[in-house]
């Protein structure tokens, strides 16, 4: 079997996003608090999208394909973040505040 | 290899549709209800239909689960228990599914090229028409060209589904309107105010301000990209009017709604809808009078290959113009109630 | 007797049934509107299922079409796509009435409506 080094590469990128999946996921069930949880899953929308989509691009070279990969990596990134800075605004407009509260204690 | 990603996907499924069920959370059930057409489109890519994985995502879960919301947010959120047993329907559902499992022991395996659904009509469609038709996906020739009276029809179920929704929600919030009382003198309800909730500063909504403002630009141009590409890849009207659609939604959500129907207004979409049916109909009648039967579009130019291309080009404007004014008339109707009671 | 290949086939009816079931003993109208969904995305699957070829690709011509090959059935493509977009148009007119009607009764509870209007 011959795998070349892209091969080798694209397999470990994958590997490494997808357990950052799963830690993402893990993380938006135990962890206790609202805010805490937009901190799990921002790391499934940065970390492991980005490793699993320069997978793809790895694995499609110099094509068209991975220029519309990249163009899809940019659009999750901004507005995944803002996704969750609108539901972390919303969250505090409604009262909800993190468990363990600020440090200057206003 | 490929039977793994369908297994764990179809349990997926299973799953979510169980846990739909029993939630009583509507909310909850809406949101799970987008996570299974998600999975159901990447279903659908594993078996190779690509338009349809895109129709399912963009319509399945886009615009399903905002129209869900928005009336959700019009009524009761929780579900009560239910109050009977549930043997009967369990019952009739066993039995059913028992029925439905003794038929499919007749259907061809699946994946297997030689049965008998891909031998007479799939065969002439995919090798002729290149010849005949002319765009590279097959499935936009069948639908536009071949199947083109289907999708007429298909349009104006969309166009039917906008009227019944204006007749029954309407859309103006701003007159007073009066009502008959129990037969006694004609009376005036005093109108809601144009938006019962209070003002927030705009500065508080910064961010989703500037982000949307650079990204509904991007999301129109993408759906045009869509619409017009739809010969060569995935695409076509349908979903390019639903992409263009859900930018004006985001407009909406992000300033108000009643923002949002200045820039896009009623008139202007009703305008729009009947255009785009109008559209449709027209090239119909345009290659009748021309000499061909309704929907040939062989008649529309000099050469039968140039007059497929200009006609499946009007034909999914024309969709795309009707399907883009009704998700945004429909999102109006939605979204502009604001929990009165007549 | 093919039970591997039938897989599909089953858990798609066993998804339908489920909406059948929700359709069915739920009074809520809004769930009632979601099983009817879950139902018609389950019947999608059925049909896109029996499209599919073994060793086909998505029925595009491309620069990369060898001259052999197999492509996956068009024709349930088509009627699908035109399924999905009726389906979303029934669920938006559905949602009309149910908030019409949440306005008359106050509530979406059938058996809640169905007292009221018994006791006009």
């Amino acid at each position: 079997m011959d795998f070349d080094l892209l091969d080798i590469l694209t397999a470990l990128f994958l590997t490494v996003g997808c357990f950052l999946g799963i830690s993402g996921g893990v993380g938006l069930y135990r962890l206790p608090d609202f805010f805490s949880r937009q901190h799990a899953t921002g790391v499934t929308d940065s970390a492991c999208s980005f490793l699993i989509l320069f997978a793809l691009i790895l694995q499609s070279g110099f094509t068209l394909v991975s220029v519309k990969l990249c163009f899809i990596f940019f659009f999750l990134v901004i507005t995944s973040t803002t996704a969750t800075h609108a539901l972390a605004k919303s969250a505090l407009h409604k009262g909800i505040t993190p468990i363990l509260g600020r440090e200057d204690k206003r | 290899m490929e039977a793994a990603v369908d297994i764990v996907l179809l349990s997926l499924l299973c799953v979510t549709v169980i846990v739909i069920v029993y939630i009583r959370k509507l909310f909850c059930a809406i949101m799970l209800l987008g996570i299974f057409s998600l999975i159901s489109a990447s279903l659908f890519i594993t078996m190779d239909a690509v338009d349809v994985a895109f129709t399912e995502a963009a319509v399945g879960t886009g615009i399903s689960s905002i129209l869900l919301l928005s009336a959700l947010s019009l009524t009761h959120t929780r579900e009560r228990r239910p109050a009977h047993q549930p043997y009967v329907a369990l019952m009739v559902v066993a039995v059913t599914g028992a029925v439905l499992v003794y038929g499919t022991m007749d259907l061809p395996a699946f994946g297997d090229p030689d049965s008998a659904i891909h031998r007479h009509m799939a065969v002439r469609f995919i090798v002729d028409s290149p010849q005949e038709v002319g765009p590279p996906n097959v499935v936009t020739s069948v639908l536009a060209s071949y199947r083109g009276y289907d999708t007429l029809g298909e349009t104006t179920v969309i166009f039917t589904a906008g009227i019944a929704l204006v007749a029954l929600l309407g859309f103006n919030r701003r007159k007073e309107f009066k009502v008959r009382l129990s037969g006694a003198q004609i009376t005036s309800v005093p109108e809601v105010p144009l938006s019962s909730a209070p003002k927030v500063p705009n500065a508080d909504y910064l961010v989703l301000r500037i982000v949307g403002k650079m990204f509904i630009p991007l999301i129109m141009l993408f759906a045009l990209y869509v619409q017009f590409h739809g010969d060569y890849g995935p695409g076509g009207g349908f979903q390019a009017g639903v992409i263009f659609a859900s930018a004006i939604m985001l407009y909406a959500m992000i300033f108000n709604v009643e923002t949002a129907m200045r820039v896009v207004t009623p008139t202007a979409l009703r305008l729009l809808a009947v255009l785009g049916l109008l559209l449709y109909g027209g090239v119909g009648v345009l290659c009748m009078l021309l000499g061909g039967n309704f929907l040939d579009y062989n008649v529309l130019a000099h050469a039968p290959l140039h007059g497929q291309h200009l006609g499946i080009f009007l034909i999914e404007l024309g969709v795309g113009i009707t399907v883009f004014a009704i998700m945004v008339t429909m999102f109006y109707a939605l979204g502009n109630r604001s929990g009165r009671s007549v | 007797m093919n039970w591997v290949g039938h897989y599909n086939y089953w858990v798609a009816i066993f998804l339908m049934m489920s909406g059948f079931y929700v359709v069915i003993t739920r009074g809520n109208l809004i769930k009632k509107l979601i099983g009817l969904n879950v139902f018609s995305t389950s019947v999608f699957l059925l049909y896109i299922s029996m499209g599919k070829i073994n060793g086909g690709t998505a029925p595009i011509y491309s620069e990369h079409t060898l001259p052999g090959q197999l492509f996956s059935n068009p024709v349930p493509h088509v009627l699908i796509l035109t399924a999905i977009v009726v389906g979303v148009a029934t669920t938006a007119v559905g949602l009309a009435l149910t908030v019409r009607i949440n306005e008359r009764y106050g509530t979406i509870e059938e058996d809640e409506i169905r007292a009221k209007d018994d006791s006009l």
